[in-house]
C-alpha cells in the first residue's frame, strides 16, 4: 500500500504547499489580520500572566456557569466570522452585474455561502442556545450544577474543536463548495475530490459529539435535579423549552451523525450509499439529513421562545398568560417538528399523497406557534410594561417572526413551493425566522441575564442602538430578497445578467451594512458597560424584579449557586417567595459537595481535532496515533477518583456574610 | 469516561437519587453473554452454510434475530425493565422506538413513492445522459 509513495506523502498525506491559499489576496490579508490579532492576544495573555488563571479557572472548569459563558463567547466570536461571510456575499451580489464579475470568483463565493450557513447554524446559534441552557437551567431549577459536570466541559470543548476545524479550512486547504447541507452527488468524491467536504464532515462530527452529550446531560439535569417541590408543571417556561430542545437534540443528532458517517464511507472507502449508480441513491441523503435538519430549527427556536416567555412575564410584571397552554404548545411543536421534514424537498418527485401529508403537518405547526404568540400578547395586555432592552427585542421578535411564519405557511403549500423552492424567497423566509426568532431571542436573553452572570447591567443606550440597527437592518436586508425570490431569482448565484435586479441587491447590501452597525453597537455596548460597570452594578442580584429562581441568589452567583436548596411552591417561585416575605438564611451553613475541575475535556477535544485533521489530509499514521491517544486518555480518566471536594461551611458563611454586608450598605 | 462517577459527586442532591436501578448479577451477565453468542452464531451459520434456499427468508430471519439481540442487550446489560429509574428508562425506550419508527416508516414511504414516480432508468441510460 505504501510502496509507491514518498516519505513526504506518507507523513503529510495530501497536504502540500499548494493547499495554503497564498495566491488569494483576500485570504492572505485575512490571515495577516487574524495572525496579528492572535499574536497580540496571546502576547497580552502572556504579559499579564493569565495562562494559569485561564487554565485553572475557565478551561478546565466544570462549573456550568463558566461553561455557559464560554459557549456564548464562542458563539459571539463565530458570529463575527459568519457575519463577515454574509457581508462579503451581499457586496458581491450588489456589484456583480453587467459583466462585472465582482471581487469573488465562483470557487471562493461557493465556499463563502457554505461556510456562512454552517457557521451560523452550528457554531453561532447552537453554542449560543447551549450556553444559555447551561447557564440558566441549573439556576432556574435550584441545582448546584448539571448532572454530569465533566461531560459538560468535554461537550463544550468538542463544540469548540468543531469550530476550530472549520476555521482551519480558511487558511489550510479549502472549505466545502456544496451548500450548508452538502447534498450528494455534489458532495461525493467524484464531484468534490478536494478536502472541502472532509473539513465539513469532520467539523460537524466533532461538534456533534459535544451537542449530543450536552443534550443528554441537560435532560438528566432537568429530570433529576429539580429543587424539592418543583413538579414538571411548576418549572419555568425556559426550562420547559430547554427540556424539549434537548429531547430533540438527543433524538435527531444521531441521525446527522449516521448520515455524515455514510457520506464519509462513500468518500473514504468507496461505498455507494449516495452515489448515482451501483444502487446508491442521493435522495436518501436528502431525506435523512432533513429528518435531522427540520427538528434542528426547532432546537434553535424553542429556547428562544422560552427566553421571550421569561422576558414578557418579567417586564410586564405579570404571571405568564396561559402557562399550561405554553407548555403543551412547546411539546406539540416538539412532536410535530419531527414529522414535517419532507417539506424541504417537495420538488424531489414524491407523489401528491406524500406531499399533501407533509404540507398539512407543516401548516399544523403554525397553530401551537400562534397560540404562543397570543399568550405573549395576552401577557402584555393590561400588564405594566417596562420597555427595557430585552422587552424591545421581544416586541421586535413578535412583529418580525409573524411575517416569517406566514411566509413559512406559504412555502408549506406544495404547489406554491414548486414555484418558490430554491429561490431567494426561501432565503428571506428562513433568515426571517432565524434572525427574527432565534437571534432576537438570544439578544434579549443576553441583556436579560447579563446582570445575573456579571453583576452589572448592560448599557441601555447602546442596547437600544443595537436593537434598532438590527431591526431596521433586517428589514432592509431581507425584504428585497422576498421580492427577488418572487421574481424568480435563485439562491447561491454569484453573478447576474439582468440589470433591473441590481437595485434590490443594493438595498439588501445597505441592510447588511445597518446590521454591521448593529453588531458594532453590540460590541461597543459590551465595552461601554464594562467601563461603566460600577454605575451599572446590581447589588440586590435582582435587577429586573425577576420571577424565577435564578434571581433569588446573588449576581453573579457563588460557585455553589444556592447556600441552601430552595423549596418551590409555585411556578414563578422567586416572585412567590418575595411576595411571602422571604428572608435569606444567615446561618446554619453546611459544607457543600462540589465536582472538581479536570483538564481531560480539553485534552480529549484537542486530540479529536488532530484526529479530524489527519483524516481530512489522509495522514493515516497520525489517525492511528491520535485514535489510540483518545482511547488511552479516556481510559486513564476513568481511574481518576479525585473528582469531588467540599466547600467548607466557613467559606460558605464568609461568602454569604459578605453579601449580607453589601445588601446592608445599600439600604 | 464514566458519568456515573460524576453523578456520585452530586450527592448533595439527595432527592435526585433514585437507586432503584438494578446493577446486575454474575448470573445475569452470563445469561446475557451466552444468549448473545448464540444469537450471533445463528446468523453466521445461516449465511455461511447456506442453510435456507431462499435468500429473502434468510435476510428476514437474520434481521429478526438482530432485533432479539437488541432486546437481550437491553435487558441483561443495560438492566432495563419497566421499574428501573422510576420508569424513566422505559419511557426513554418507548420514545426511542417512536422516533426510530417515524424515521424508518417515513423514509421507506418517501423513498418508495419517489421510486414509483420517477422514470425508470438503466445504468446505461444514466451513463449516456447529456
Amino acid at each position: 500500500m505504501f510502496g509507491d509513495i514518498s516519505l513526504t506523502q506518507f507523513i503529510f498525506g495530501r497536504l502540500t504547499w499548494e493547499a495554503i491559499p497564498y495566491h488569494e489576496p483576500i485570504l492572505v490579508v485575512t490571515f495577516a489580520v487574524v495572525a496579528l490579532g492572535g499574536i497580540a492576544l496571546l502576547g497580552l495573555i502572556t504579559k499579564f500572566k493569565l495562562w494559569g488563571y485561564l487554565w485553572h479557572e475557565w478551561f478546565t472548569s466544570v462549573d456550568h456557569k463558566k461553561i455557559g459563558i464560554m459557549y456564548i463567547i464562542l458563539a459571539i466570536v463565530m458570529l463575527l466570522r459568519g457575519f463577515a461571510d454574509a457581508i462579503m456575499m451581499r457586496i458581491q451580489q450588489a456589484i456583480a452585474f453587467n459583466g462585472n464579475e465582482g471581487y469573488l470568483n465562483p470557487h471562493h463565493y461557493d465556499q463563502i455561502f457554505t461556510a456562512h450557513g454552517v457557521i451560523m447554524i452550528f457554531f453561532v446559534a447552537m453554542p449560543f442556545v447551549t450556553g444559555f441552557m447551561n447557564y440558566v437551567v441549573p439556576l432556574q431549577i435550584g441545582a448546584r450544577d448539571v448532572s454530569f459536570p465533566f461531560l459538560n466541559n468535554f461537550s463544550f470543548w468538542m463544540t469548540t474543536g468543531g469550530a476550530i476545524i472549520v476555521m482551519m479550512s480558511l487558511f489550510v486547504g479549502e472549505f466545502a463548495r456544496t451548500g450548508w447541507l452538502a447534498y450528494p452527488p455534489l458532495s461525493g468524491v467524484d464531484y468534490s475530490p478536494g478536502v472541502g467536504v472532509d473539513y465539513y464532515i469532520w467539523g460537524l462530527q466533532v461538534a456533534g459529539v459535544g451537542t449530543t452529550l450536552s443534550g443528554i446531560n441537560l435532560i438528566a439535569t432537568i429530570v433529576k435535579m429539580r429543587a424539592p417541590g418543583m413538579t414538571f408543571m411548576k418549572m419555568p417556561v425556559f426550562t420547559w423549552t430547554s427540556l424539549c430542545t434537548n429531547i430533540l437534540i438527543v433524538a435527531t443528532f444521531p441521525i446527522l451523525t449516521a448520515t455524515l458517517a455514510l457520506l464519509s464511507l462513500d468518500r473514504y472507502v468507496g461505498t455507494n450509499f449516495f452515489t448515482n449508480d451501483l444502487g446508491g441513491n442521493p435522495m436518501m441523503y436528502i431525506n435523512l439529513i432533513w429528518i435531522w435538519g427540520h427538528p434542528e430549527v426547532y432546537i434553535l427556536v424553542l429556547p428562544a421562545f422560552g427566553i421571550f416567555s421569561e422576558v414578557v412575564a418579567t417586564f410586564c410584571g405579570k404571571r405568564l398568560f396561559g402557562y399550561a397552554s405554553m407548555v403543551y404548545a412547546t411539546c406539540v411543536i416538539m412532536i410535530l417538528s419531527y414529522i414535517v421534514w419532507l417539506h424541504h424537498f417537495f420538488t424531489m418527485g414524491s407523489g401528491a399523497s406524500v406531499n399533501a401529508f407533509f404540507g398539512i403537518t407543516t401548516m399544523i405547526i403554525s397553530i401551537p406557534t400562534g397560540a404562543k404568540m397570543f399568550n405573549w400578547l395576552f401577557t402584555m395586555y393590561r400588564g405594566r410594561i417596562r420597555y427595557e432592552v430585552p422587552m424591545l427585542w421581544t416586541v421586535g421578535f413578535m412583529i418580525t417572526f409573524v411575517i416569517g411564519g406566514m411566509t413559512g405557511v406559504m412555502l408549506a403549500i406544495p404547489p406554491a413551493d414548486f414555484v418558490l423552492h430554491n429561490s431567494l424567497f426561501l432565503i428571506a423566509h428562513f433568515h426571517n425566522v432565524i434572525i427574527g426568532g432565534v437571534l432576537f431571542g438570544l439578544m434579549a436573553g443576553l441583556v436579560y441575564w447579563w446582570p445575573k452572570a456579571f453583576g452589572y447591567k448592560l448599557d441601555p443606550f447602546w442596547g437600544k442602538m443595537t436593537f434598532w440597527f438590527w431591526q431596521i437592518g433586517f428589514f432592509f436586508a431581507f425584504m428585497p430578497l422576498y421580492v427577488l425570490g418572487l421574481m424568480g431569482v435563485t439562491r447561491r448565484v454569484s453573478q447576474f445578467e439582468d440589470p433591473s435586479l441590481q437595485i434590490w441587491f443594493i438595498i439588501a447590501a445597505f441592510g447588511a451594512g445597518l446590521i454591521a452597525l448593529g453588531i458594532g453597537s453590540f460590541i461597543v455596548q459590551l465595552v461601554v458597560s464594562y467601563l461603566r460597570r460600577d454605575e451599572l452594578r446590581v447589588i440586590s442580584g435582582d435587577p429586573w424584579d425577576g420571577r424565577t429562581l435564578e434571581w433569588s441568589t446573588s449576581s453573579p452567583p457563588p460557585d455553589y449557586n444556592f447556600a441552601f436548596t430552595p423549596v418551590v411552591h409555585d411556578h414563578d417561585s422567586w416572585y412567590d417567595m418575595k411576595s411571602r416575605g422571604y428572608e435569606r438564611p444567615l446561618q446554619g451553613f453546611k459544607p457543600i459537595h462540589m465536582p472538581k475541575n479536570t483538564g481531560t475535556g480539553v485534552i480529549l477535544a484537542g486530540i479529536s481535532v488532530v484526529l479530524a485533521f489527519a483524516m481530512i489530509w489522509y495522514m493515516w499514521w497520525l489517525v492511528a496515533v491520535s485514535f489510540i491517544g483518545i482511547i488511552a486518555v479516556s481510559i486513564a480518566h476513568t481511574f481518576n477518583y479525585n473528582r469531588d471536594f467540599f466547600i467548607p461551611a466557613e467559606t460558605v458563611a464568609a461568602t454569604e456574610d459578605a453579601r449580607s454586608k453589601l445588601l446592608q450598605e445599600r439600604t | 469516561m464514566s458519568p456515573n462517577h460524576e453523578s456520585a459527586a452530586d450527592t448533595h442532591h439527595a432527592h435526585s437519587h433514585g437507586h432503584d436501578a438494578g446493577h446486575g448479577s454474575f448470573k445475569g451477565y452470563m445469561t446475557g453473554f451466552i444468549l448473545s453468542v448464540i444469537l450471533t452464531a445463528i446468523p453466521f451459520w445461516l449465511v455461511m452454510a447456506g442453510v435456507l434456499d431462499s435468500k429473502l427468508l434468510t435476510a428476514v430471519i437474520v434481521m429478526g434475530i438482530g432485533v432479539v439481540q437488541i432486546v437481550v442487550h437491553m435487558v441483561y446489560f443495560l438492566h432495563m425493565n419497566p421499574r428501573s429509574e422510576g420508569g424513566w428508562t422505559m419511557m426513554a425506550l418507548i420514545f426511542t422506538l417512536i422516533i426510530v419508527g417515524i424515521a424508518l416508516a417515513g423514509s421507506l414511504w418517501v423513498m418508495h413513492h419517489l421510486n414509483q414516480n420517477m422514470m425508470p432508468m438503466t445504468h446505461e441510460m444514466m451513463k449516456n445522459m447529456p
